[in-house]
């Protein structure tokens, strides 16, 4: 067995490019299931029952799913709800964005509980209503206070984006995939694709678990 | 919305009902296969990590670093189709060809190689977690290290790292769909199936969702009866596991 890892550079550009796709679908998955999962984490604390029992049932039946069931049905829903069939790249980004959502609403749910109660009858008492409360008090804190968490949970994110090969989506996956199909080269390139997924979530954890230190000793 | 017509029927008509079933079988068999080798290798892994043995913990360290920080379906195409063009022509051939069901078994290595990576940092969590004044207690009562393990540490250890197991073992369920991606005929597979024979894709990925509901709730039942048995009565109480 020799190895040919040519393979590689020559098709640099277009592995490069299923990267950039693994990239922007993770980051659309972060800053969209982050946006609704804090929403999603305040729902789970209300004292309504009307919004506490539906954000609940959306955490924990997601929270049941397989990610790769999610991203099939968004894939065969859609197309329902907008009444025309909308893009691989689309659809990932709405399954992404829900599934990971659920996952985000928990992380911030413990960030929120971990806040005093003080701080909000401190707001409630200078006169700040319940968004502005927690749009410039509890939010800003609770984010801070779970940034290892959100960061692990964003590495898993970008882990799992490599999921979306299964809807046909040109990711960093898919195209190794792709060229492999023509070269024939298994071991090389997915020893590379290994590696650089290994590169980025291992740097990112090594950052979290430096903030995780520096937090201990403060 | 456009018009859709349902047509739920099809989960039960002949085939794609047998389909289905067959599925739900292959998944079952799949789970309990890859948690019980991953919670193998996952306690030896997570007991190298807190040896002193600086070789054996390195390499621990490094197990799970690297199963940990690649995602899983990487990690099924290395195994199922560049492991075997490292062998010669024919018993590549021989290895797709006559090694019976040699999808499933790949799965039930690749799958089992990476959670027992989360597995194994748990279990070190769990035994961390327990004070060295109890061993040290325990060696000033007389007990010998073994002892010590056996008798003190050990059965807080194993009721300590039963809720975040759990999570791991369904975890480990909710995994084994992406074995349909090499072509095992678990539920998502055969789910995909239904769909490409019948074009009723949103019934037949709903039942599929339903199926892993039902396979959670049965696993945390289960987790939670093996809590309540060994549950020691006001020493540690249930916090409930997390899904």
């Amino acid at each position: 067995m020799n190895f040919e890892w040519q393979v590689i550079t020559h098709n640099f550009t277009f592995l490069m490019g299923g990267l950039v796709t693994t990239f922007e679908l993770a980051l659309i998955a972060i800053a969209g299931g982050l946006a609704l999962g804090i929403l999603v984490g305040m729902a789970r604390l209300s004292n309504i029952k009307a919004i506490y029992y539906p954000a609940t049932l959306f955490v924990n039946l997601m929270r049941t799913q397989p990610l790769i069931l999610v991203i099939f049905w968004f894939y065969f829903f859609m197309p329902l709800v907008l009444g025309r069939p909308i893009g691989d790249f689309m659809s990932a980004s709405i399954a992404f964005i829900i599934f990971e959502a659920s996952y985000f609403a928990e992380i911030m749910r413990a960030g929120i509980q971990s806040i005093s109660k003080g701080q909000v009858e401190a707001a409630y008492s200078t006169g700040f209503t319940y968004w502005q409360t927690m749009r410039y008090f509890i939010i800003p804190q609770a984010l801070r206070n779970m940034l290892p968490s959100l960061i692990t949970q964003g590495v898993v994110v970008f882990q799992d984006t490599s999921l979306a090969y299964v809807i046909g989506l040109r990711e960093f996956l898919r195209s190794a995939n792709v060229v492999d199909a023509r070269e024939m080269r298994s071991v090389e390139l997915y020893l590379f694709v290994g590696l650089v997924y290994f590169m980025v979530c291992f740097s990112m954890s090594r950052v979290c678990k430096r903030m995780e230190l520096k937090k201990g000793n403060a | 919305m456009l018009a859709y017509d349902f047509k739920w029927s099809i989960l039960w008509q002949d085939p794609y009902g047998g389909w289905i079933l067959d599925g739900i079988a292959t998944t079952i068999k799949l789970g309990v296969l890859c948690c019980f080798f991953s919670l193998l290798i996952g306690v030896i892994i997570g007991t190298f990590r807190i040896t002193h043995y600086k070789p054996l913990r390195v390499f621990a360290e490094a197990y799970t670093e690297i199963f940990r920080d690649i995602p899983l379906l990487v990690q099924l195409f290395f195994w199922y189709f560049a492991i075997p063009t490292l062998f010669p022509e024919n018993i590549r051939v021989w290895v797709y060809q006559e090694i019976p069901n040699f999808e499933f078994w790949v799965v039930v290595v690749g799958l089992s190689l990476y959670s027992s990576s989360r597995m194994a940092e748990q279990i070190r969590a769990g035994i961390n977690s327990i004070s060295a004044d109890q061993f040290n207690a325990a060696l000033s009562t007389g007990f010998s290290h073994y002892q010590a393990y056996r008798y003190v540490i050990l059965p807080l250890a194993v009721r300590l790292v039963i809720p975040p197991l759990t999570t791991e073992i369904l975890t480990v369920f909710k995994n084994t769909a992406l074995a349909m991606t090499v072509g095992v005929l678990e539920t998502t597979f055969m789910s995909q199936q239904v769909e490409a024979y019948t074009f009723h894709g949103l019934e037949a990925t709903t039942a599929a969702c339903v199926i892993y509901m039902i396979i959670t709730l049965v696993v945390v039942g289960t987790m939670g009866w093996i809590e309540k048995i060994l549950a020691v009565p006001g020493l540690i109480t249930r916090k409930g596991a997390r899904l």
